[in-house]
């Protein structure tokens, strides 16, 4: 009897585990988007870039901003989620009906994002958001479809210069007021730092995960080249690699690795290793945007005034930045309240002052040469705030903004990954191999971004 | 009794009429008669209800995570998608696409001479490592559980560790080729050398499970047979040779299959150390993959290629498997 009922037990159980387990199935199904405005009007909206735990601060303040906005506008719900824009879990999130309604981007994914449709467009619901008129266009461009119709908006933006380490410069006989305006001397400060010994590299560069690609772009730019054109007969993009632009960026890098030996022996290096490398004090140069400087601070716990930052030497740059976008299948109601998100938390001049003023007490940076997205009037405005608040030794940062408003601003080119790839290839050659044939690593690459290129429509 | 049963059980109609049961003592029914059938498979279902239930579960899981991607996965090869559109049937366009792009080849080759090369490395050194700790008589627990130590350090704990070793500058192996007044190497930075350091960091990661298999098999073998040998008067290279490998041949026919297996499909260990490089020289098929779906989000691309994969593996299974039988 008693193994009757234990076995009547055991059964029902093992049948109420199967089940739990079918419902836990039915369950993955679950989807975030699609439906509109609730029976109430009230319209829940999904947005990520919310600040981990692990920062206690940028969550509260990102907290305060959702309850702040809720009250404001009571019609609409954020459901806040945390992380980015990773194009590793995207396009299952995309497929799961996963995705937020409002999604960070950076600068590299909207062309790809936008041209395979996994975007809406926002064009007809901006015209009464405050600001969004006050953007600089160069910036809106990167959200802009072939259609003209625009995917997103931004919300960050940088120029890639020289971050450098200041004390190494003093160090090394440099001056650390006057940080280097062309290749040549970025060469012979990169010497001079090196010769100081016991490891100390005097530049790095990424050479790995398509990052020694992208980084190679922003050299051949700075040399007066480009790597993608479009023929304007038949508005064809073609590869324009083969350049004496790339030959003499590739030559500096490979004098600079093989001759001076100021890159240091270990290569395939990427962002983290090199910002390791700077924090730990034994970095002279990286090229990289002011937004860097505070990774370093925070993750190495070093302080603000050891680290100084130029404008990239030569004609041009490379920009990049981040911002949002639209989930495809986010309703009208859905668009129309994360625009309106949007402006309130990322988008507002007339905050500044109150973002700046919470924040400088608890040693979060300000003052640095970023982010400036709005036209003149409007970022005078704001530069003028955030130099009343700076926390930063902004002198630090003079020689950027000084020089760094006279570059030409370049953007990606078109299929950048796929061209990065190639690229890396190219820089991975010149820092692994001391005979590296340059005429020839730039006539393969080439012939390859031809083909890449053929793909854009 | 029966007789009576098989008289009311014979009448269509009085299939599963309950009036028919009604009344009956409830002694076992004797077993051949269909209706004794019926209730002997009702109660053998009802018996193991629990066991059904389980293997059902089981097969919805098995089915939604396994099989429903496999297919899937053979669909997307012949299919545009972005997720936010629906599916466009390509035909053959992305095979197309995967035999023109120049890194194909390139990642098939890396990948098979990182699989040579594991061959070399990871097939010999876990086979030397158990014969030689089963020797031991003494600290075979504490020996064992070193050799199998590096297997329970998470992947990317390991790749880390390892990329400390091979750092050209300050690193473990520079370091002591200095001490030995050798020249430094440079372990992921050369060309040639690159795969090489890839394959020792995958033998050092791996060998454990390995050594452990072989440990029991060579655990197995007969004693009588060493000591007919050593009566024999067989050296220790002849019994090695003539009583532990082909004692335990079977085992290492299928730790072979499973290390080609593995090995071409072969990915942290460049993902971490190299990224592919220097110059493509370690890219392989999984990382090229890797970079199709998740760097170029061309999972149309990364589908055919895995169906390449699938399919050089198959047929490399079924060709191993039908040589060794034949000579079996």
């Amino acid at each position: 009897m008693t193994f009757t009922s234990g076995f009547g037990a055991r059964r029902r159980a093992g049948i109420a585990l199967v089940g739990a387990m079918a419902l836990g199935l039915t369950a993955c199904g679950g989807s975030s988007s699609g439906e509109g405005a609730g029976k109430d009007g009230v319209v829940t909206l999904v947005v990520n870039d919310m600040p981990p735990k692990t920062q206690p601060l940028d969550r509260k303040i990102f907290e305060a901003d959702v309850k702040a906005f809720e009250k404001a506008n009571p019609k609409i719900d954020i459901d806040p989620r945390e992380g980015q824009m990773d194009p590793k879990t995207f396009a299952a999130k995309l497929a799961g009906g996963q995705l937020e309604d409002v999604y960070y981007v950076y600068f590299t994914d909207p062309a790809g994002l936008i041209e395979r449709r996994q975007g809406a467009d926002i064009t007809p619901y901006m015209k009464d958001i405050p600001y969004l008129d006050k953007i600089r266009p160069e910036f809106l461009d990167v959200f802009k479809g072939k259609d003209g119709k625009v995917y997103g908006l931004p919300n960050g933006q940088y120029s890639l210069g020289l971050v450098y380490n200041r004390d190494l410069f003093e160090k090394a006989g440099l001056d650390p007021d006057k940080p280097p305006t062309t290749w040549d001397e970025v060469r012979s400060a990169a010497k001079k730092i090196s010769d100081l010994g016991d490891g100390t590299v005097g530049y790095a560069e990424y050479s790995k995960n398509n990052q020694g690609g992208w980084h190679l772009t922003s050299w051949i730019y700075s040399m007066g080249g480009d790597v993608a054109v479009k023929d304007g007969s038949n508005g064809k993009w073609q590869s324009a690699v083969d350049s004496d632009a790339a030959r003499n960026a590739l030559r500096m890098l490979h004098d600079m690795r093989w001759t001076d030996d100021s890159m240091g022996s270990r290569q395939l290096l990427e962002i983290p290793d090199v910002q390791k490398m700077m924090g730990a004090g034994k970095l002279g140069m990286y090229m990289a945007g002011p937004d860097n400087v505070p990774t370093i601070v925070k993750q190495f716990e070093r302080q603000y005034k050891e680290y100084g930052v130029g404008a990239l030497p030569g004609q041009a740059t490379l920009g990049g930045g981040n911002g949002f976008m639209f989930n495809p299948k986010a309703t009208p109601e859905k668009i129309k309240a994360g625009l309106k998100w949007l402006q309130f938390k990322y988008l507002n001049p007339d905050r500044t002052e109150f973002n700046d003023k919470r924040v400088i007490s608890n040693d979060v940076p300000v003052g640095l040469p970023l982010d400036r997205l709005y036209t003149d009037d409007v970022q005078a405005k704001v530069d003028a705030v955030h130099a009343k608040y700076a926390n930063v030794p902004t002198e630090n940062f003079k020689p950027f903004t000084e020089r760094n408003g006279g570059l030409e601003q370049k953007v990606e080119p078109p299929n950048a990954q796929q061209i990065y790839t190639v690229l890396d290839g190219v820089m991975q050659s010149v820092l692994t191999k001391k005979d590296a044939d340059i005429d020839q690593l730039l006539k393969d690459a080439s012939k390859k971004v031809d083909a890449l290129l053929a793909t854009v429509k | 009794m029966a007789t009576t049963d098989m008289k009311t059980t014979v009448r269509p109609e009085g299939a599963g009429a309950p009036a028919a049961s009604s009344g009956r003592p409830k002694e076992p029914k004797p077993a051949g008669t269909p209706k004794a059938a019926r209730s002997h498979l009702a109660r053998r279902i009802r018996e193991n209800l629990i066991a059904y239930a389980f293997l059902g579960a089981g097969l919805v899981v098995f089915a939604a995570f396994s099989w429903y991607p496999i297919v899937r996965g053979w669909l997307l090869g012949f299919q545009q998608v972005t997720f936010a559109q629906p599916a466009q049937w390509v035909g053959l366009d992305n095979f197309r696409r995967l035999f023109d792009d120049p890194l194909f080849v390139t990642a098939w080759q890396n990948t098979a001479w990182f699989t040579a090369l594991a061959l070399v490395f990871g097939f010999a050194a876990p086979l030397a490592t158990a014969v030689v700790l089963n020797e031991f008589r003494s600290a075979r627990g504490y020996l064992r559980m070193t050799v199998y130590l590096p297997v329970m350090l998470p992947p990317i704990v390991t790749m880390l560790l390892w990329r400390w070793f091979y750092d050209p500058g300050p690193g473990l192996f520079n370091s002591a080729l200095e001490a030995l007044h050798l020249p430094a190497q440079q372990w992921l930075e050369s060309e040639n050398l690159a795969m090489v350091s890839l394959v020792l960091v995958s033998t050092w990661a791996n060998m454990g499970t390995t050594t452990l298999i072989y440990l029991a098999a060579l655990g197995g073998i007969p004693g009588q047979l060493y000591e007919a040998a050593e009566l024999d008067g067989a050296s220790i290279r002849q019994r090695l040779w003539h009583v532990t490998l082909p004692q335990m041949r079977f085992i290492l026919m299928i730790t072979l299959l499973l290390q080609v297996l593995g090995t071409m499909q072969v990915f942290i260990e460049p993902y971490i150390l190299t990224g592919g490089g220097p110059n493509d020289a370690t890219v392989t098929v999984l990382l090229l993959l890797f970079r199709y779906a998740f760097v170029y989000s061309d999972f149309g691309l990364a589908s055919a290629m895995s169906m390449v994969l699938f399919v050089v593996l198959g047929l490399f299974s079924l060709v191993y498997l039908r040589l060794t039988r034949s000579k079996g």
